[in-house]
């Protein structure tokens, strides 16, 4: 078991990651103080579950690129209850995101299963749909802290054991979608439509409904993130996480999750999110413009596409005979 | 070996091509052994043999999709190899297949151009010099199709008038047809045999491959027969028979020993009626038996494998009953057909049958999963109990069950997938093609343990193409021929050329 969790492929970017860090703190000792750490776990949480969401989707070869419209959709509809209706708990607004992120979640999943609408174009379309519901729920207004209640803002930096509820979130949304993932069914089938739909359909697997599920999964995440996201920032309005699509598709694909479908690991995900969030920490902390870390951020993903793909290239058949083929 | 029963070469006539001791391998099968063909100008020279004789290696090798191992091929007297498709096709050689392998979206002019279109003095293409020439070769084929017309809006036979004024823009000594007809009205087959009598004419050599006999001995001069990747018989049409072509075809010696069994069918399980599909099939009907095997044989799109996915609920089914057990049922999805106790392993192996980059025991317990489980959860322990009780039973040669399913051999990836429907305990197993492609030793596993399976009471459905295989692991045969059952034959009656002519169509010879 623990073999699977920690096959070379993720083991390597575990090291990068320690590598990176351990560069860092060469040059800026303070970037490895306990509280920096803490720091930028907690903001890379967001991008954590979403990416743990969207690997779903990729595994069953799809993808969904309405995840960051979902999650300001969701983090406006409850900033906006907020606003008018105070009164109503922190964890009543939390459901009220997951649902709103579920139904958006299932939309995508509908129009890709009933219609057979390619799931890029239905994401595509469902993206711009969402930011415009966005648009005229608010009438392009903002929603700033000060209309917001205080236990609005204050639950997500609510402390545990010194780590913000926030960061919580992430880790326990890891172990649930790892269990999801390798010990349920739908985890299995997720990987067995992704791997050969074919296959799958025989194996009385309904590609359709599997696919469905997956976005389902991914928008309910999404919709936690946009309550998560919202009051963290303290602010909603259309353009929030504005292009954040990418970084999550950019998290799945440094984590080795493989864009034709069924491979990818819930530790990969992570990883490849962590990775992403320390480059993002790191480089403002070394002086670097915001236009260079674009750029750099940018060749980091191409670097790990690159290493991808080399690394999914077939040795071949096998068809020598080997006494030790595999354990 | 090459044993020509008639070698009767035309002496006034030097062969335009000539295919001399050529030999094909891929892993695990020889799918050429030192085969020869000559074709000659002006005349139409038959390709015939089962499905797997090699003829459709002999056509990608002639048209430099495959590279022969060894022999040689001669065009017009010069030895020559083809290292890709277009030195083939520049070297004067065309092939026109079943399902043309021409571009839907490009208009006729540019289809009949493509890779050869003439330029202008800036090296573009010159779309006036294109579509003068192309109604011109157009009207060569005596086709009614402007030029300007997207391809798409083509029927198959005028497509196929397209790939001839292709092969005849690029000027083309040598045709290939492969089974061209198989789509095509009784008008469009006449107004082909008129176009193979005009590219006679011009003196092209024609290559014409087919399963049906009336056509052969309507256009061909001469021909080949084809068995097991070697060439059994070739001659003069005029000089032969039906009865002789089928003999040539299926009369093998027996090298595969099948098991022994006694047929012990129990009590009916399955029962089909009145099963018709729009396009596909049509009154199918047929009963299946505990300890049965039941073998379907036909020609390859004849309507097998889709009545068999209908009946697994893979695709929706028109009209007609079915019956497990006596009981009506209906199955619209797989999952259904499974819970029914109907499975079905498909032919393909790589596409349909395993999941790469998992592990075998994935594999295995994937239509099964639910039985596994504890709780809610999935427990490798049970998958890895239950994987194993049939791997051993199948003999699967892996180092562990948890290793990746890729790195096997074909034939124990074909046992992962058979394991896999085991598993499923099911009452009637539906094998499509379940020897297709794999070496001789998983062959003879895979049959004692189909004979294994009848043994101890399931119902097999065995659909293969391979006629020894058929007689000699079923216990009846039903034969289809385009979409309908057109034949049922018990142990006794089932021989080689019973089947072959049910097959085929024709019609009872003596």
């Amino acid at each position: 078991m623990i073999k699977r969790i920690l096959t070379s492929r993720e083991l390597l970017l575990a090291a990068a990651i320690a590598g990176l860090i351990a560069l860092i703190a060469t040059k800026f000792p303070g970037f490895i103080a306990p509280e920096n750490l803490i720091n930028a776990f907690n903001d890379t949480s967001p991008l954590i579950i979403l990416a743990l969401g969207q690997m779903i989707v990729i595994l069953t070869r799809c993808i969904d690129l309405s995840v960051a419209a979902n999650l300001a959709l969701t983090g406006m509809i409850v900033a906006m209850i907020n606003t008018q209706l105070p009164w109503v708990p922190v964890p009543v607004l939390i459901a009220i995101a997951v649902a709103f992120g579920t139904v958006m979640g299932m939309i995508n999943g509908l129009l890709t299963w009933k219609l057979d609408i390619p799931p890029i174009v239905v994401t595509l379309g469902t993206m711009t749909i969402y930011r415009g519901i966005i648009f005229l729920l608010s009438e392009g207004q903002w929603i700033n802290a000060h209309e917001m209640s205080d236990s609005f803002k204050a639950f997500p930096r609510q402390t545990i054991f010194n780590l913000p509820v926030l960061s919580w979130f992430a880790i326990i949304i890891t172990l649930l979608l790892f269990i999801l993932v390798t010990r349920t069914p739908l985890g299995r089938a997720f990987y067995a439509v992704g791997g050969n739909p074919n296959a799958a359909v025989y194996a009385g697997i309904d590609v359709g409904k599997t696919q469905f599920m997956a976005f389902t999964v991914c928008g309910a995440l999404a919709g936690l993130t946009g309550y998560l996201w919202v009051s963290r920032y303290a602010v909603a309005y259309v353009d929030i996480a504005g292009g954040f699509e990418l970084d999550v598709v950019a998290a799945c694909v440094i984590g080795g999750i493989s864009i034709a479908g069924g491979i990818g690991s819930v530790i990969g995900a992570f990883l490849g999110a962590i990775f992403l969030g320390v480059i993002k920490n790191a480089l403002p902390v070394i002086g670097i413009s915001p236009f260079a870390q674009l750029a750099i951020s940018g060749a980091a993903i191409v670097l790990a596409v690159m290493f991808n793909a080399r690394a999914g290239r077939k040795q071949g058949r096998l068809i020598l005979k080997r006494e030790d083929s595999g354990t | 070996m090459t044993q020509a029963t008639n070698n009767a070469t035309p002496k006034d006539n030097t062969a335009l091509l000539s295919v001399n001791q050529v030999s094909k391998t891929f892993p695990g099968v020889r799918a050429l052994n030192e085969v020869s063909l000559e074709l000659y100008p002006g005349k139409v020279t038959a390709l015939i043999g089962e499905n797997g004789a090699g003829k459709s290696t002999l056509v990608k090798v002639l048209t430099g999709i495959y590279q022969p191992d060894g022999g040689d091929i001669a065009l017009a007297g010069k030895k020559t190899t083809f290292k890709t498709a277009h030195e083939a096709a520049m070297a004067g050689i065309t092939a026109i297949h079943q399902e043309t392998v021409l571009f839907d979206e490009l208009s006729v002019a540019e289809n009949i151009y493509l890779g050869n279109a003439p330029r202008n003095s800036f090296g573009l293409i010159n779309h006036a010099a294109m579509k003068a020439g192309a109604v011109d070769l157009l009207h060569r084929v005596n086709a009614d199709i402007h030029p300007d017309t997207p391809l798409r809006e083509l029927g198959i036979a005028n497509k196929h008038l397209v790939a001839v004024a292709r092969a005849l823009s690029v000027d083309s000594q040598v045709v290939i047809m492969d089974e061209p007809t198989a789509a095509l009205s009784l008008k469009e087959i006449h107004e082909l045999y008129e176009l193979i009598e005009q590219l006679k004419s011009e003196g092209k050599a024609i290559l014409f491959i087919s399963h049906k006999f009336d056509e052969i001995f309507a256009i061909a001069d001469h021909y080949a027969v084809y068995r097991d990747g070697e060439m059994v018989g070739s001659g003069d049409i005029s000089d032969t028979s039906q009865e002789q072509l089928v003999q040539l075809m299926v009369g093998r010696p027996v090298d595969q020993v099948f098991p022994a069994r006694t047929s012990s069918a129990g009590e009916e399980v399955l029962r089909v009626e009145g099963y018709s599909h729009q396009t596909e099939f049509a009154d199918i009907g047929f009963t299946l038996k505990r300890g049965e095997i039941l073998g379907f044989y036909g020609l390859v799109g004849a309507g097998r494998t889709e009545v068999m996915q209908s009946l697994f609920g893979i695709t929706k089914p028109a009209s007609g009953r079915i019956h497990i057990d006596g009981q009506g049922v209906t199955i619209r999805s797989p999952a259904q057909a499974i819970s029914h106790g109907i499975v079905y392993v498909p032919e393909d192996r790589g596409h349909q049958g395993t999941i790469k980059n998992t592990p075998i025991f994935h594999n295995v317990t994937l239509p099964s999963i639910r039985a596994t489980l504890k709780g809610h959860l999935l427990n490798k322990r049970a998958e890895l109990t239950l994987t194993r009780t049939f791997t051993e039973r199948l003999e699967l040669r892996a180092a562990a069950l948890d290793q990746n399913v890729d790195k096997l051999s074909g034939g124990n990836q074909q046992k992962v997938v058979i394991s896999k429907w085991l598993a499923t305990n099911p009452k009637v197993i539906i094998l499509d093609e379940p020897t297709k492609g794999i070496d001789i030793g998983s062959k003879a596993a895979v049959h004692h343990f189909t004979a294994e399976l009848a043994a101890k009471g399931m119902a097999v459905i065995l659909i293969s193409s391979e006629i020894p295989e058929i007689i000699g692991m079923s216990d009846r045969t039903i034969v289809m021929r385009d979409g309908r059952i057109c034949a049922e034959l018990d142990k006794p009656k089932m021989t080689p050329e019973a089947l072959v002519q049910a097959a085929a169509g024709i019609e009872s010879a003596a």
